[in-house]
């Protein structure tokens, strides 16, 4: 039976030849939507259930005084407080995109355990004052090692800005981004002092680790209304809630894209199923042929379901060997560290290998009962 | 297999119509036949006259509106589409006129498509199939596939698929209303043997004369009606 499942999937090779490529590029499609979509999603899934961020409640763009800190660390239910400042700068050219933060030495690697240092880096990386962390993409990147200076022109705030690597982190995970580039918030702090006073004394953002996940919303609300009616009030929420935040301003493109990874898959369903009730019409005499002797509906339905999964099958294959390549290629196309997490996740093949079966199943589904439903006569009958 | 007196198919009292939209076509109007074990039966008869209906009422492709067909004792009429279909597979072989083989499978393949329904070994298929093929005279023939073979070699090559599981009886719809005048010959010849002897008991529709002249018995229909 399945011989004759093989000899009916080749029997037209230009045709199937089509239709698995068609599927492939299907397959390559959906993955790479589902990539792109995951990748936006990758913060989100990392974040930490016992993590608040606590920022400026007019905008995130707006500093807080860095005298919060300690008043933060007093609120019932806060362990550690820790900050990060937005830096940007250029560092060779406007196209070399990676994340420059300044953030606290003292307890950044604490609240962030994810990111993954030697005690001896940390310690070198807390010892001196322009010392930076850099992740391990970016050793790649530009080959970064220990000891090596790295100079980087300020915007945000302006001048010649000096560091020298004392330590490189890994992600404990893949979601977790490689190529954040992190200097001690006191050099920025100290050039600030001599060169602009008044921006002086502020950090971006604090990152608050509470005692007790489930105490979030309660600790975020009394850390608010301890800086309320203040000159510079905040806003405390999860960090998850502060990824979304981010991710709103493109959730219709992402949803676009959602959206399109399955129409794909809907298109391509109709493209097999084409091809699979133009192969049962053009054998509406050999299926009667097949009952006459005595072949049964299960079996054609084996048959007709059969080539529909395999020719389904090989294109889900073919499509998924393709994928890595493509997705390399693709992030290759981007400005670099425009993607600074871009890994396909297991549920992503998943998917796509269950689309593929289900794109064969669903193809199947007239044909087979068109054959079935057929008398042997008229079948006998058929002129094709 | 056969019934009472040696009878292996009883057609009794049968009707058939079929519908044109709502228009209903009578084919068959009250037809009785009775074919003993061992015939070569010929039914012919003009176009639209009921005679490959009769046939394909006695192979039990098509159900009769009214009426029985026993064959072999069974009345197949009142068989469940399953069941008929595993009936089929036992007990009918099927030559048609346009010799209707799979044109992806070599010959030896299509003469073993009914085999796949029987529970014999890889090793007894094998042998049915060369013993069929042989029968026809087409051992040399066997991997080639439909296509590259003559009409009256494709023709053998059905008439090997359906004697393969060595059914009860063999039906046959103008086996040679393909075929140039020596393919015809030899393909008449060829049931001729099978039911000389293997003892095959066969019904022919033909409009051929000179290949119902193989036949033991010759019956007419005309609108339907045995003559």
């Amino acid at each position: 039976m399945f011989r004759i499942v093989i000899k009916n999937a080749l029997r037209h090779v230009l045709r199937s030849s089509l239709t698995i490529l068609g599927i492939a590029i299907a397959v390559i499609a959906f993955c790479l939507l589902r990539t792109v979509v995951t990748v936006w999603y990758s913060g989100i899934e990392v974040s930490a259930a016992n993590r608040l961020i606590t920022r400026q409640a007019v905008s995130f763009i707006f500093p807080l005084p860095y005298a919060y800190r300690d008043q933060i660390g007093r609120v019932d239910g806060v362990e550690q407080v820790s900050f990060a400042n937005w830096f940007g700068g250029t560092y060779i050219d406007k196209k070399q995109f990676f994340a420059r933060l300044a953030v606290d030495h003292e307890t950044f690697f604490d609240v962030y355990p994810e990111f993954l240092i030697s005690p001896e880096e940390l310690q070198a990386f807390k010892r001196e004052r322009n010392a930076c962390v850099v992740g391990e993409d970016l050793v790649k990147r530009y080959g970064f090692k220990i000891g090596d200076i790295i100079q980087i022109e300020g915007d945000i705030f302006p001048g010649q800005w000096q560091f020298v690597v004392r330590g490189v982190y890994k992600p404990r995970e893949p979601a977790i981004d490689p190529s954040n580039f992190l200097f001690r918030w006191d050099y920025l702090d100290e050039r600030l002092r001599q060169d602009s006073p008044t921006r002086a004394g502020y950090v971006g953002w604090y990152i608050v680790k509470t005692k007790d996940a489930a105490a979030t919303a309660q600790v975020s609300q009394n850390i608010d209304n301890l800086f309320a009616n203040s000159r510079a009030e905040t806003k405390t929420e999860t960090e998850r809630q502060f990824q979304q935040g981010f991710i709103a301003a493109f959730s219709a493109v992402i949803d676009a894209m959602n959206f399109i990874s399955f129409v794909i898959i809907g298109i391509i369903m109709l493209v097999l199923g084409n091809t699979m009730i133009m192969s049962s019409r053009e054998r509406t005499r050999e299926y009667a042929v097949l009952k006459t002797i005595g072949f049964s509906g299960r079996q054609l339905l084996i048959m007709i379901a059969g080539e529909s999964l395999l020719i389904a099958a090989l294109g889900g294959l073919l499509g998924l060997l393709a994928t890595f390549p493509s997705i390399t290629f693709f992030q290759a196309l981007m400005p670099k560290g425009f993607f600074p997490v871009f890994f396909i996740e297991p549920i992503t093949i998943v998917l796509a290998v269950t689309a593929a079966i289900l794109v064969g199943v669903v193809a199947a589904i007239f044909p087979v009962h068109r054959t079935l439903r057929t008398k042997i006569v008229e079948g006998l009958r058929f002129i094709g | 297999m056969a019934g009472t007196n040696g009878t292996i198919i009883s057609v009794n009292k049968v009707r058939k119509s079929y519908y044109r939209d709502t228009i209903e076509i009578p084919v068959l109007n009250n037809i009785s036949i009775n074919v003993p074990e061992g015939e070569f039966l010929a039914l012919m008869g003009p176009s639209g006259s009921g005679k490959t209906t009769l046939l394909n009422l006695i192979a039990g492709i098509d159900r009769p509106d009214e009426g029985e067909v026993v064959v072999g004792g069974v009345n197949i009429a009142a068989l469940s589409e399953s069941e008929l279909s595993k009936w089929r597979a036992r007990h009918v072989g099927f030559v048609f006129q346009f010799y209707n083989l799979l044109p992806v499978l070599t010959a030896y393949e299509n003469v073993e498509l009914p085999l796949l329904l029987t529970n014999l070994s890889k090793k007894e298929k094998h042998e049915h199939v060369e013993f069929a093929l042989k029968l026809v005279g087409l051992s040399d023939r066997m991997y080639n596939k439909p296509g590259q073979l003559s009409g009256g070699q494709e023709q053998r090559v059905a008439i090997a698929r359906a004697v393969v599981t060595d059914p009860t009886i063999l039906v046959a719809d103008e086996p040679t209303g393909d075929l140039d005048k020596v393919s015809a010959a030899e393909i008449m010849e060829l049931l001729d043997r099978l039911n000389k002897e293997y003892k095959k008991t066969i019904v022919m529709v033909t409009h051929d004369p000179r290949a119902a002249e193989k036949a033991h018995t010759v019956r007419h229909l005309e609108k339907g009606e045995l003559t």
